[in-house]
């Protein structure tokens, strides 16, 4: 048979299973949040202050270093 | 359904019994604390990132009050003024307290390093775990200074908020934090001198039963004295100003007044007028602590505009 009858237990059951489900709704927003700000806003790939690390090129050493590496400098040492 | 059994349902907890598990009177003070704190801070921080860090600082601070709970469940059924909480009324049981107190501990913690950084997160844990265990299962039964040390416990928060913002500790959240310090015991000595028959039944040492009620009046005014040198110094730093200045002027000019009127009061003025000093004291060091913050945010409204700060 049915229960059809509410009990004043039943209303307390509910208020606890609301606010527990609610409370985990909102957990769920809070890390879906979180990884759509860290991710698209505050990633310094997309929001343009991504700074490439420098890489060196034989254009960037110095010419002291570059005028060490010629025949006649290796020759003479 | 036997009566008995009838009779365990109606003590059934609802979901409101659990939250003020989280003392969230307490915890309204530590989200203003905590969100001026990151407010004033130099670094902005992304709307997003400062609501959630906010609100798990929040969850931290209600978690240590759910742990409180659970290890102070004798000596709350035996105060007036706490006999009413979950578990003493037999709402929660003991063990269900310390479940949710560890579990949301863990996850305040956890959550707030992940969204803001680790040093705010750091500061989280050593918060919680310095009310539950330094002030609850140490302090607060053993000597009547338990309030004075254990006040670090609520003067954190805005030196986490300061931490979610820049990442690290600088001698403005040090000041902030020791505002909320140095203004504890007179706020909590104040509530002593008329709620006495409390502390007395539980057995808790307060300084009103260990060294008497002129010894306690004569700490509220040496903490009072003692306070506003620090409210003051916070306002030469970077996220202080003329306004701030003005409050804090003003606000701990009362202050020192009203502890003078403790001081010079005898117990039988006091009883003869039902504490009215006393309770005009605790009711203005509430208020204190609202105008120097909602100063500080002032303040750093004011620099938005470029007006604020000296």
């Amino acid at each position: 048979m049915a229960i059809t009858k509410d009990h004043e237990l039943h209303k307390r059951r509910f208020s606890r299973n609301l606010g527990v489900g609610i409370s985990l709704g909102v957990l769920v927003a809070i890390v879906m949040g979180l990884t759509v700000v860290k991710v698209s806003v505050l990633d310094p790939a997309r929001n343009g202050t991504y700074r490439a690390p420098a890489v060196e090129t034989p254009a960037d050493q110095p010419a002291a270093e570059a005028a060490t590496q010629t025949p006649a400098a290796q020759a003479a040492q | 359904m036997s009566d008995t059994a009838a009779m365990d349902h109606e003590n059934e907890a609802s979901f409101g019994d659990y939250f003020s598990l989280l003392k969230p009177r307490v915890m309204s003070l530590v989200v203003f604390t905590a969100l001026v704190g990151l407010i004033v801070a130099p670094v902005p921080v992304h709307p997003f990132i400062a609501l959630v860090s906010i609100l798990f600082i929040a969850i931290g601070g209600g978690a240590s009050g759910a742990l409180n709970m659970w290890f102070d469940a004798d000596i709350d059924a035996i105060m007036k003024r706490t006999s009413k909480r979950p578990i003493p009324s037999g709402k929660v049981e003991p063990g269900e307290a310390l479940g949710i107190g560890v579990a949301l501990s863990g996850f305040s913690v956890l959550l707030l390093g992940l969204a803001a950084n680790w040093v705010a997160a750091g500061l989280l844990a050593f918060t919680i775990f310095f009310y539950a265990v330094v002030y609850t299962m140490w302090l607060k039964r053993w000597t009547p200074q338990n309030i004075v040390i254990g006040g670090a416990a609520g003067a954190f928060p805005p030196m986490i908020g300061w931490a979610v913002a820049t990442g690290g500790i600088s001698i403005e959240s040090v000041l902030m934090f020791c505002l909320t310090f140095m203004w504890t015991p007179p706020h909590f000595w104040a509530l002593a001198l008329f709620m006495k028959a409390d502390y007395d039944e539980a057995g808790v040492p307060m300084l009103t039963s260990t060294h008497g009620r002129k010894v306690t009046r004569r700490h509220i005014l040496a903490y009072t004295l003692l306070l506003a040198p620090v409210a003051l110094g916070l306002g030469i730093t970077s996220i202080g100003g003329p306004v701030y200045m003005a409050v804090a002027v003003a606000a701990n000019l009362w202050f020192i007044k009203g502890a003078f009127a403790i001081l010079k009061r005898t117990e039988e003025e006091a009883t003869a007028d039902q504490y009215k000093a006393e309770k005009g004291f605790f009711k203005f060091s509430l208020a204190y602590l609202f105008v120097h913050f909602g100063a500080l945010l002032v303040e750093a409204t004011l620099r938005g505009f470029g007006i604020g700060g000296w």
